[in-house]
This record gives structure tokens, sequence and C-alpha cells, in this order.
């Protein structure tokens, strides 16, 4: 079927699309004859691997994808969905923006924020809060601060004017993203179990309607952008970049849920990556039916678009809507009154074939299964080797670590690290209170807080990865990961429910880059069966590099956990700060002789190679088991887990939170630095009234949780072994006001 | 007393505000929209709210595409006739576009979207808004918002000083107004204010998120209470 006007097609013509030979073939297979350059770019699209998950499907099928909360199967849908009880249910999803935040980042990250919500919409649910997991290089770089700075507000600028809270997040820095940001951001929303719409076309003849945004060129083959390598280059891949607009998403979000009350809607999806092709291709195959879709009928932003512009444009803001024949009149009413466009451009057909007209002639032809993930895209496994840098990390020595000649100046020098100062002017920058749900502004803790109006219950939210222990050890850095994120919920006063996960990684095809995508997968699922957190469904990111003249790096591998829990009751809400003088200060877990891969190794000593600190997950599942139950038991007045910086940052920060000193003892038994400054895991610090301090001790003993009594809530100074290492005001000073210095320059 | 809240393309505060009209206040209150040109019924004694969001994005300006909308007719006229209304953030933008109120929000003086706690310092008690809050003490309330600093002309900022119309002023959590307490570079740190008629108000914090125990904060529930407050006075029940 040639087209006029298109470009041949040949290998090479499929090379320059990002399809290999073998691939080229398979197509050709499928379709009984070579494919039309617009059958081509389809399936370069689709079988990309943002759309397709071709390297990573084998290995994220062996996650636990199961639980008896999860209402819809991972990558079923949009969005992972649980219940929460009370008749309701949480969509949630994380999602990477990486590629287009590193080229353009403003638009970049705002239309990652953009994409994330259509996700959970699309489903019905209401988006209430959004997280994000950032990673930056070094951040005295120019280049850094105005990636950062356009980052930073092309969030802000997206989340604000829509009006979901970004409740939660963190941000990294590391040399490895010097080239190569990352930006994960995750959206969570509410709906009512049984209200929810499903991404499946069904009942031959029901109309298919596009609705909000009309179409442009912005974002061709984003897709395909996105799985290849970043290089020198990639700044002439800018149209593939597209542009947000938060006012039409509001919009849009506030007439997809209302079209969804007239119960005239069959099935929807938001278009994202690939566009009209994606949205089409997934909800025929799902449904096993076909569409016949006229792109002329497509309202479009600019004259003379070609059709497989039409076809693969990523222009933001839009949606797919499978109607009910006999009621578009219902679904139209509702877009015109919210001035949207909704414009029918085909309809369900039998067979499951796709067929594209344009102008009354069929440009393109496919069978809808034969392009999807389950269906005919390829699926691959390939080759993995042990990465040789882990040789460097193995010859490690502690013994050749010196101890600080001073151990207030090594504090003050860790505690001025970009990777432990308050993040305050990035989340300044983010509306973190419309819709007020959000607990954790006056009451901050490890996880943020989101309460559910019309219930007694509220979420417990939070991201979390620190990517150098992977890169120590991917299997139990993404162990940690996960561990980490139930910590934070558990510390909050949250049960974990269950996760999503955004896999950044670099070139699947580096042996040594998929060792650490299959053993991060295998830590995780461990520690996911562990704690009884099912996988959702995320996004994986290959391809995060930096090109150097004379060599590639790949980033440190970076599996993001987006982790949601559950308040059974939202006044089970704990908080990190101390809250009164006198109380005393308790430390549950065991100590270490332990720096590895810590902050105070890579930023005090500056030594990049350590092993992983020490983890094991049944004594984490332990301690976190019996904090639950000193929370609910309400032993406790505050809680604050043990993670970068050691037990020497969480005592800070619970000092900092409350503007109240703290005198604390080393136990002698430990090597000073690392008993301060090292971040073994599965530690908790907990203040006790002194009436409840008896209760908490007899707890600990009889239930077997190891735990060290550190000292006490007292003056306006942070004491440790009676050396004064200066008032909390210094410290916190230096703690908010570090990152705004930093930034003040930048452009 | 009944609210009427208005939604505008782009409102997202208007939830927030009908919920603590309705749930937390105990007020009876309707969504108005926007293409409507009458008021459903709201008379003499009730209160229009204009709430916080993003009215048509802010394109162009803050404020400024929303003050033609069908509804801002109506609502123009219900303050001439000395009806309630209370603008907040984009609600406070959208009045002083209208020329409800004087003097214009311009971008924040740091150039950023700002939100935060804030404290401000209650300035009269002759305001419907505020005459049930004790003076001078420091009100802690939330801000959000990139295009809010307070902007007028002397004249106008002499007349609004003579006439007691500024409401609010940002201040340090000791009600001392300073130039640090001034997130935004309003100028006279100018947070909220009133029309001379004293019906109209407008105020860039959020009083709206900070009046529910729930949430940490209940220092905002004064304003509504203080409307609640003058009107049954008015209009005896």
């Amino acid at each position: 079927m040639q087209v006029k006007s298109e470009p041949e097609v040949n290998l090479q013509t499929a090379s320059s699309l990002g399809i290999s030979e073998e691939e080229f073939q398979k197509i050709a297979d499928y379709l009984g004859r070579t494919p039309n350059f617009t059958e081509l770019s389809v399936y370069s699209v689709m079988w990309s691997e943002h759309c397709s998950y071709k390297n990573s499907i084998h290995w994220l099928k062996t996650l636990p994808r199961e639980g008896k909360r999860l209402l819809v199967g991972a990558g079923e849908e949009n969005a992972g969905l649980v219940d929460i009880g009370e008749g309701l249910a949480c969509a949630f999803k994380i999602e990477s923006h990486n590629h287009p935040s590193a080229i353009e980042p403003y638009q970049g990250a705002a239309t990652g924020v953009g994409g994330i919500h259509r996700d959970i919409f699309t489903m019905g649910a209401r988006p209430i809060a959004s997280l994000n997991s950032l990673r930056f290089g070094n951040i005295d770089l120019d280049h850094t601060k105005h990636l950062m700075r356009g980052v930073v507000s092309g969030i802000g600028d997206y989340g604000n004017c829509f009006g979901v809270p970004t409740v939660g997040g963190e941000v990294y820095f590391n040399d490895c993203y010097n080239q190569n940001i990352l930006v994960n951001a995750m959206s969570v929303g509410i709906v009512r179990v049984g209200e929810t719409i499903s991404a499946t076309a069904s009942g031959v003849g029901n109309p298919v309607f596009i609705v909000g945004s009309a179409t442009g060129k912005d974002g061709i083959h984003g897709a395909t952008f996105a799985s290849a390598d970043l290089t020198e280059d990639s700044a002439e891949d800018l149209p593939a970049v597209q542009v947000g607009d938060p006012f039409q998403e509001k919009l849009l979000l506030e007439a997809s849920l209302e079209a969804i009350q007239t119960g005239a809607v069959v099935g929807m999806q938001d278009m994202g990556a690939a566009g009209i092709t994606c949205s089409t291709s997934e909800m025929s195959a799902k449904g096993q039916v076909g569409m016949r879709i006229d792109l002329d009928k497509v309202p479009t932003r600019q004259a003379h678009m070609q059709a497989w512009e039409i076809l693969l444009s990523e222009s933001q803001e839009r949606m797919l809507i499978v109607g009910e024949k006999g009621r578009e009149a219902e679904l139209q009413a509702v877009f015109e009154k919210w001035d949207l466009v909704c414009e029918q451009i085909g309809e369900v057909t039998e067979g499951g074939m796709l067929e594209y007209f344009f102008h009354g002639e069929k440009i393109a032809e496919v069978p809808a299964d034969s392009l999807v993930l389950g269906g005919g895209a390829p699926v691959y496994t390939r080759e993995y080797t042990r990465p040789k840098y882990l040789e460097k990390i193995q010859r490690f020595k502690p013994s050749s670590v010196p101890a600080p000649a001073s151990f207030p100046d090594a504090a003050k020098k860790l505690w001025s690290s970009p990777n432990l100062i308050s993040r305050r002017w990035v989340y300044e920058q983010y509306d973190s209170m419309v819709r007020t749900n959000t607990m954790s502004t006056n009451a901050p803790s490890d996880a943020a807080i989101v309460r559910v109006k019309g219930s007694a219950k509220a979420l417990a939210l939070t991201t979390d990865c620190n990517s150098g222990y992977v890169y120590a050890d991917s299997y139990v850095g993404t162990m940690i990961a996960v561990a980490e994120a139930a910590r934070n919920i558990v510390c909050s006063g949250g049960i974990p429910v269950a996760i999503t996960n955004c896999l950044n990684f670099g070139n699947p095809y580096n042996p040594e880059v998929y060792w650490q995508f299959v053993h991060a997968i295998r830590g995780m699922g461990d520690a996911c069966r562990k704690f009884d957190t099912p996988v959702t469904g995320g996004n994986v990111s290959f391809y995060n590099q930096s090109v150097y003249q004379d060599r590639t790096e790949p980033i440190y591998p970076t599996p993001t956990i987006g982790m949601v829990g559950v308040l059974e009751d939202s006044s089970l809400h704990t908080t990190l700060n101390f809250k009164e003088k006198g109380h005393h200060i308790y430390m549950l877990g065991t100590p270490h002789n332990d720096l590895g891969s810590s902050e105070y190794l890579r930023h005090v000593c500056q030594i990049p190679f350590s092993p992983v600190p020490h983890f094991d997950l049944d004594e984490e599942f332990h301690i976190q088991q019996n904090l639950s139950q000193i929370i609910r038991k309400k032993l406790i007045a505050s809680a604050h887990d043990v993670s970068e910086g050691g037990l020497f940052a969480t005592l800070v920060e619970s000092a900092i939170a409350s503007k109240l000193g703290f005198e604390v003892e080393s136990d002698q038994n430990f090597r000073k630095d690392a008993y301060w400054f090292g971040e073994s895991q599965s530690r908790v610090v907990v203040s006790v009234s002194p009436q409840k301090e008896d209760e908490l001790v007899n707890y600990l003993n009889t239930h077997n949780v190891p735990f060290t009594r550190l000292g006490e809530v007292k003056g306006e100074s942070v004491v440790i072994d009676d050396e004064d290492f200066g008032i909390v005001q210094e410290w916190e000073q230096v703690y908010l006001e570090s990152m705004a210095k930093k930034m003040e320059h930048a452009i | 007393m009944k609210f009427g809240v208005i939604v505008f393309p782009g409102s997202n505060c208007d939830d927030d505000m009908v919920h603590v009209l309705q749930n937390v206040m105990g007020c009876e209150t309707v969504k108005l929209w926007h293409k409507d040109t009458h008021l459903a019924g709201l008379g003499k004694g009730d209160c229009i709210v204009l709430p916080g969001g993003f009215s048509y994005g802010d394109y162009l300006r803050a404020g400024a595409i929303a003050r033609f909308s069908p509804i801002m007719q109506a609502v123009s006229e219900f303050a001439q006739d000395g009806g309630f209304v209370f603008g907040v953030c984009n609600g406070f933008q959208i009045l002083c576009e209208a020329g409800l109120l004087p003097g214009v929000l311009l971008r924040n003086a740091n150039q950023q979207f700002i939100c935060k706690n804030v404290h401000l310092r209650p300035m009269t008690l002759n305001s419907p808004l505020t005459n049930a809050i004790p003076p001078n003490q420091a009100l802690k309330i939330p801000i959000a918002h990139a295009e809010g600093r307070y902007y007028a002309d002397e004249d106008t900022l002499r007349s609004l000083e003579t006439n007691d119309q500024i409401l609010f002023r940002y201040c340090d959590s000791d009600g001392q107004i300073t130039p640090e307490a001034n997130p935004n570079g309003a100028l006279m740190n100018i947070a909220g204010i009133c029309n001379r008629q004293r019906n109209v108000f407008g105020m860039m914090p959020h009083p709206e998120r900070a009046s529910e125990p729930a949430l940490g904060n209940t220092d905002g529930r004064g304003l509504f209470e203080s409307l609640l407050r003058s009107v049954s006075a008015l209009i005896p029940a």
C-alpha cells in the first residue's frame, strides 16, 4: 500500500526509525507485505522500548503483581488500582520524562507531570496528590542549575495550575547525571470502587472520539527519541519534545470525570507517547476489536499536516474516548460546556484491524494486536555480565578511612552536602496544599500524609531510591529502596500497600547495565514479597547515559520506588519532630561498624567506591512490624528513619523541625564516625515521654526489638558525648538556606 | 447567609472553599458557573466568593480574562447593591482586574511561585472579614501564588490607609511588619484589602487552607467567623 508523497521504505528507512533488520522482517511477516512509511512509523513507536517494554518485560513479569487489595492487574490499565476500604480505591503510577527534560527542562518536566495525571483520570479517578523523584548532576555546574531551575518551575507551573498538590518527592545530585538528568513524576488519585473506566474499546459500531486539545506537530517520534541514547546531537531532536498546557488539562480533567458520570463512556485512554497510534491500538487490542479512523477529522493546530504526523503527534491534553452509539450528543454536551473539542474520528470495527484513512484514502492498515505488548511486540532477553567496577567496590577497606580530626568539623562538612540540605528552594515553588488534604504541611513526617475527605483514612505517600546503593549492589540496593519507602510509611503511621516503579537505567544492550537491571528486579521482587507490597505498574526508562568524547557512562541504576500506604485512621499520623524537652531518644535497630556508600564517604572523604550499607530484609521487616505496633499503642512522640547522613542527620532533622536541642552519647563498641555517619539500614530514631518510657522499653524487650538509648531532648544545642556541636538554629540556617544560595545565580 | 462560589475555567480552590464553608462552617453554599448571568438567587446579606486557581490559565495576566466572564457583570451589580464579595488569591486578582478593588497584583519579586505558611497581621476591626479577630496578633495562613505583589500608585495607597481599607499586612510570627516578612515584595506588605464601602474584600493568602484541626492550622477560621457574625448582626435570623 504505497501512499504518494511518502518516503520509500527499505531497511535503511527502518534503521533510521530505530527498527532492527529482524524487526523489519517481523513486520513484513505480520502484514504479508512491506509496510509503507506510515505503517513503519507506527511500528517504530509502538515497538520502541518506551511503549513495548521489549527489553524489560521478561524480567518485569517476575515481580510480585498480585495481592488481595489489587483491583486491576499490573500493566492492565493506565495505572495501578488498589482497594483502600470504605468503598474507595487509589489509582497511582510513576513515570519518567528524562530525555525531554534533559533537552528542554521546563516543558519536559511539565509534560511529564501532565502525562502522569492523565493516566490517573483516564481511569475515572480524581488526582489528589503528586510526587516526584529528581536526579541532577553536580549542583555547582551552571548547566545543572539551568536544568534544575527549568525542571522545578516546569513541575510547579503545571501542577500548580492543574490544581493538584505536590506533596512529596526527592532530589539528589551526582556527577553521573550531569548530562542525563532524571525526572520521574507520580500521581495519586481516588475513585469509588466500581466507578472506574477501562482503556478498552468494545461494541462494534460505537463511535470513537478525540477530545481535548487540537493536534499539532509537537512530539512526533517522542517515544522513539526516549528510547535512544542521549548524544550531543540530541538537541536537534527538540521537536520531539512536547509542549504542555495545564489549563487545558484542568478542563480535560473536569470534563472527562463529568463525561464518565453520564454513563455514555465505554472506554477511555489518554494520549501520551505515540498519540493516536498508541491509544487506538492499545484500546482495540485489549477489546479484541478494530477501529476505522479518519485522520482528516482530527482537529489540527496547523494546516497541511501529513497523515503520519497526525497519527504520531504527541500533542498533550488529549484523550481517546469510545462512546455508546446513540449517546454522542450527551458526551458532546459535556465537552462543549468545558469549551473543549470533542470530535468523532471513527468507529469500532470487527476483526481487530486498525484502518487509518485520510480524505477517503486508506493510508495504513495494521492488526492492532501485532503492535502491542503482550501481542505481536517483540520480547527480548539481553545478555548480562557482572560489571567490572564492582571489583573496585570490593577493594574498599574501612581501615583506609581515617577518623576525622574534629567531629564537629566533619559533621558540618557532611551537613553541607547538597544531598542533605533542605529542599525548601524546590518545594516552595510547588503548591503543596491545594485541595486542603495535606496533613504533613504543618506536621512533618517521613512520608507525605494526605487525608481522604469523606473517610477517616489518610494515604501515606513516598518516593525513594538511593542510586549509590544500587550502583554498589543492584540486588541489595533495590531491596533497600523498597525497604526505605516502606519504612517512611511505617514511621508516619501508615501500612504499606503497594508500589509503582520507575526503572531508570543505561543502555540495555550494554551487558553490565543489563546485569544491574536484572539484579535490581530480583531485589525489588524479594523485598516487595516480604512487605506484601505488589508492583502495580510503572515505567522503564533505558538509555540514560552520558556520552563523552572518549567514552559512554551510564547513570547509576535508579529504580525509583513510589509507594502508597494507608493510615486506617488519620489520627495515627506520626511526625518526625521532637516534641518536648525531657523526652528520651531511642534508636530502634542495630548499629554497625559500617560506612559503606554513605554520604559521609562520598562527600567528606571523597571515596566514590564502597560497598552497599548493611541490610537484612528479615531484620528490616521485624523492626517495621514492631514500630507499627508501637505507634498503634501510642507509645512514642516522634519517629524518623535513619537514611542519608546517618544517625547524626536523623537527629539534627528531628531537632530542626522542633527547634529543640538534644544530648546523646556514642556507643564505645563502634567507630565514632561509623556510629554517627554510617548508613546501615533498618534503624529508626524515636522519642518518648518519661511517662511512657518504661512501657516502650518493656515492649521492645518482650518483642526482641534491638534498641539503644541515645539520650535526651534537651537545651538548644546539638551535644554529642558532652561536646557542643553548636546551636540547632545554626544547623537550621545552613540546612534551610544553602540550596537557595547555590541557586542564586542560576540561569 | 448563603455563599456562592464561582467556578471559572481553571479555578482550582473552588472545592476547598465549598468544603470549608459547607462542612466546616456549616453554611449553605452553592457553586456558580462563570457562563451564567445570574447569581442563583443570592441577594443582600449573602456572599459571593471568587476562589483561588488559574482562571483561564492566567494567560495574558492573572485575572485579566476572567473579569470578562458573563457572571462578572452580575457580581459587579451585586457588589454595588452592597452584597458581600470575597476574593482569595486568583479571586483577589480578578477583583482588582475588574476594578472592584483598587491596585494590581504583580509577579512576585523573586520571579517564582511561592507556596508556604506566612504570617498576617489584621489591621482593622472595622470590616466584616476581620471584626471578630483579636487585633495585632499574627495569623499563620499559607500563600500559593506567582503573582501576589500588591501594587498601587501613591494616591491609592494613601487613600487605602486614610480609609482604613488595609485588612492584612505580612508580618513575622511576632506580628512585626518587616521587609523580611514580606514574601512577594507587596507594597506596604499588603496582603489583603477591602473597598471603601467595606463589602468587597480580597486577599492573597488562603484562609480556607487554615481552617481545620486536621490540617494542623485553624488561624484562618476567624475570617469566616467574622463574616458570619457580621451578617447575622445585619440580618436577624
